[in-house]
Order: C-alpha cells, then sequence, then structure tokens
C-alpha cells in the first residue's frame, strides 16, 4: 500500500516535471501541444476510490496550471476527465469484470482494450481544453482540428512511456 | 435530514465533480479578468523562482545568438547616439544641448517565462517592483515590440504579449504614415492583422509597420514587422492587411522596459480634456 502511494508520488512528480520543464515548451506546428500529464490519471488503479481520483486529478490540474499560469484550465479538464473515467471503465469493462490488483495498463489490459480506454479518455480531455480555452464556438473548425492534432501527439507520447513498462514475456 | 444526508452520501461522486469543477470555473473566470491575476499567476515568487532557475540553464544554449543581437543593437545605439551628433548653427558648434531632452528611459529585463500557443499569451519577466517597473509600461525587444507590463509583483512582473487577442496595438505603415490598430486573431503566433487602414492608401507587399506613439507606452517608430499580404474586400473602406512579425516569440530571451516621462503628464492633459467635453 505505502509502496503504491510512493510509486503514484514519484509518477506525478515526474509527469508534472516533464509537462513543466520539456513539453510546454514544445509546440509542433506553432499551436500543437501534448499533454502527456494525464497519464497519471489513466494509470491510477482499478480499485481506487472515485472520489479519490476527482481529487488526485484536481491536484494534478491545479498543479500544472500553477505552473503554466493558465488557472483553473487544466483544473477543470482534469477533473472532467476523471468525471468519465468512471463511466468509461463501466462501459468497456471485460467479461467477468476487472482482476483484482491490476492496473489499467498496456501491460495488464493489452492493446486493443488500452488504446480504446486512452483514445476516449485523453479526446474527451483535449475537447474540453482547447473548447474551454478558446470559450466560444466561433472558431469551431480550428479548435476542433487542434483537439485532434493535439491528442494524436499526446496518445503517441503515452504509448511510448507505457512500452517502457511493457515486458511481453510477463503477460498472463 | 437524515433522507437529505443518505442523498448526499449516496451521489457524493457526482456532487464532488461539481463542486471541484465550479471551483476550477471560478478560477478560470477569476482569472480571466487580469487585473485580478495576482492570485497565484507566474509572478508568483515560489514558480518564478522555479522557472528563473530553469531559465539560467537554456540562457547558455542562446549565448551565441544573444551576443550577436547585442552587438547589433550596441552599433545601432551607438549611431543614434546623441554624441554622434553634432548641431550646426552658422559657424558654432554646439554638442548635447537643451534642445534635446529625455522622454523614454530603457531598462534591459530577462524573459523566465513564455508563451505563444494559446489565445492569451503572458511572458514573466525577471524585473519587477524592486527595479521601479510598473503596469502600463511597454516591453521591446532588439527586434521589435514585445506588449506591455500587466501586473508586478516584488521581483517579476507578468506582460501581457502582443500575441494576446485582447490586446490592441496603434500601429502605422512607415511609408505613408496611416495608422490602424494591431489586433491578434490567436492562430499563427508569427502574424497578426492590421485593421482600419482606410483603401485609398497605396501599400505594397514588404511595407514596415511601426508603433505610432500615441499612447505613450511605446515610443514612435519601433519596429512591429512588415506587410505579408493585404486585400481589400468587396465594398469595404478598410484593408484586411496580415502583418508578419519582426520578432520571434519563441526565441525572445532579451526585453527591454520603456518608461515613458511623459505618460502621465500627457494621460492627465487629455483626461482633463475629456472631461470638460462631458461637462
Amino acid at each position: 500500500m505505502i509502496r503504491d502511494i510512493l510509486t503514484y508520488l514519484i509518477v506525478f512528480i515526474l509527469l508534472v516535471l516533464t509537462q513543466v520543464v520539456i513539453l510546454n515548451n514544445i509546440e509542433l506546428g506553432g499551436y500543437i501541444n501534448p499533454y502527456l500529464y494525464v497519464l497519471f490519471i489513466l494509470v491510477l488503479p482499478f480499485e481506487t476510490n472515485d472520489n479519490l481520483v476527482l481529487f488526485l486529478a484536481f491536484l494534478i490540474g491545479l498543479t500544472i496550471d500553477i505552473f503554466s499560469s493558465t488557472m483553473g484550465f487544466h483544473t477543470s479538464a482534469a477533473v472532467f476527465m476523471a468525471f468519465s473515467r468512471k463511466y468509461i471503465l463501466k462501459l468497456i469493462q471485460p467479461r467477468g469484470g476487472y482482476e483484482f490488483g491490476t492496473t489499467p495498463s498496456l501491460q495488464h489490459m493489452g492493446l486493443s482494450w488500452f488504446m480504446t480506454y486512452a483514445v476516449i479518455l485523453v479526446v474527451l480531455h483535449h475537447l474540453f481544453l482547447f473548447y474551454t480555452e478558446s470559450f466560444n464556438f466561433s472558431q469551431f473548425f480550428s479548435t476542433f482540428g487542434r483537439v485532434i492534432v493535439s491528442s494524436i501527439f499526446t496518445l503517441i507520447l503515452i504509448f511510448i512511456v507505457q512500452l517502457f513498462n511493457y515486458n511481453p514475456n510477463a503477460r498472463k | 435530514m437524515r433522507n437529505l444526508l443518505r442523498f448526499l452520501t449516496k451521489n457524493s461522486f457526482i456532487f464532488l465533480f461539481l463542486i471541484l469543477e465550479i471551483f476550477a470555473f471560478w478560477m478560470l473566470i477569476a482569472n480571466n479578468n487580469y487585473q485580478n491575476s495576482k492570485f497565484l499567476n507566474s509572478s508568483n515568487f515560489f514558480v518564478g523562482n522555479f522557472f528563473s532557475s530553469i531559465h539560467n540553464v537554456k540562457d547558455y544554449l542562446n549565448l551565441k545568438e544573444v551576443n550577436k543581437e547585442l552587438a547589433e543593437q550596441n552599433a545601432k545605439l551607438q549611431s543614434n547616439n546623441i554624441s554622434s551628433f553634432v548641431k550646426v548653427y552658422g559657424r558654432i558648434y554646439q554638442i548635447n544641448d537643451t534642445s534635446y531632452h529625455q522622454t523614454y528611459m530603457y531598462s534591459a529585463a530577462k524573459v523566465v517565462n513564455n508563451s505563444t500557443n494559446k489565445r492569451q499569451n503572458y511572458i514573466t519577466i525577471d524585473k519587477g517592483d524592486l527595479n521601479g517597473i510598473e503596469a502600463e509600461m511597454g516591453v521591446i525587444s532588439a527586434q521589435g515590440i514585445v506588449g506591455i507590463v500587466k501586473n508586478v509583483s516584488k521581483n517579476f512582473a507578468s506582460v501581457m504579449s502582443v500575441l494576446h487577442d485582447k490586446n490592441k496595438i496603434s500601429a502605422k505603415i512607415k511609408k505613408s504614415g496611416y495608422y490602424g490598430s494591431l489586433v491578434w486573431e490567436g492562430n499563427n503566433y508569427r502574424e497578426a492583422q492590421l485593421i482600419d487602414v482606410p483603401n485609398h492608401v497605396k501599400l505594397v507587399k514588404g511595407d514596415t509597420v511601426v508603433t505610432t506613439g500615441y499612447s505613450s507606452i511605446f515610443p514612435e517608430n519601433i519596429l512591429i514587422g512588415t506587410v505579408k499580404e493585404f486585400e481589400l474586400p468587396e465594398g469595404n473602406n478598410f484593408y484586411n492587411i496580415t502583418v508578419e512579425f519582426a520578432v520571434d516569440f519563441k526565441k525572445l530571451s532579451h526585453v527591454y522596459v520603456v518608461r515613458s516621462l511623459q505618460k502621465k503628464e500627457k494621460d492627465e492633459l487629455e483626461a482633463k480634456s475629456e472631461q470638460e467635453i462631458k461637462e
């Protein structure tokens, strides 16, 4: 238990640092910005208390907001993503439910499940983030383009990070 | 009462979501009104220091380019220096007489945080209240204008970049002197729109766009950029002009904060005239 908390604390710090120090400076094509920190909300264990997920999402969003001086943008999007996570997990639940002690990762759940899970949540997060940022629908299509392209970059990064922990021989 | 409590605990997930989301939006809205954004923005002491130390590393990587820029600017200043002019009155040579008087003062600052990818971009610089920086001062770099100081803390100042959809800067075509407003629409950090230039002005691609100095925030004739494209929509009296910025906002490192010595006097005079009209 304590080990888990420590692991997730380190993941939290690493993801915030990566986001703030490196990724916020990467702006591919002018305004495409990958948001890798959402990985933290993705990989929280299945049995985590739902309210705790909301709180942790709030915390990581707030931290990112403080460091990029965009008060509220990331907080609201991260909380929204944590909210949707509960229902998405229920929606794509495999037959027989989730095994105890597994986490929603590439290693435990396999490629197609993880892909569905990550794509839905990342796109939801980015949609929320970019539309609150523009705060109007007059530039609907240009904002939508940003959502799609940024989501693709975030997803590529998420898969790269997941592959670091992937051990094909250890599969159940 | 017990039913109410049971209802609350049963739906605690949704209520918590709503509370956190409302809090986030409250922050968002309180912050959008940027006069109130002193709350936890990046002029915040801790975060500012954090970015300063990161920037120290980044600075080394840019040293070569910065040196080149500084040398260029030194040369330019040297040629504009008052001691390199000699005023001629008949046969008497006069240097540094009282017919010159200073209207603007510059102080150098370093950019410690910057963004270009949002619709409202802010820049944090490492000079603040202690260095005499005040709100509403202009910020320029060796290449051209950068933004306007919005908030000041003890050691840092937060600058509203030209890349901000609420920032409107009065600009003119250098060649003809006609002026309009420069606005940024939030798409491309290299380009902005110049509006309100009347249709009888002759324009050529590559015309220089400079500041007017009307607001006393920026001195006159500070470079903004060049005309990249222009078009005259049918039945419209004003051009749509696309201006390419001279400053590359992604490479911003050393900037100058402009203090206008006459702004207060000018603003007071203008306010007085306006008040008289109202009366």
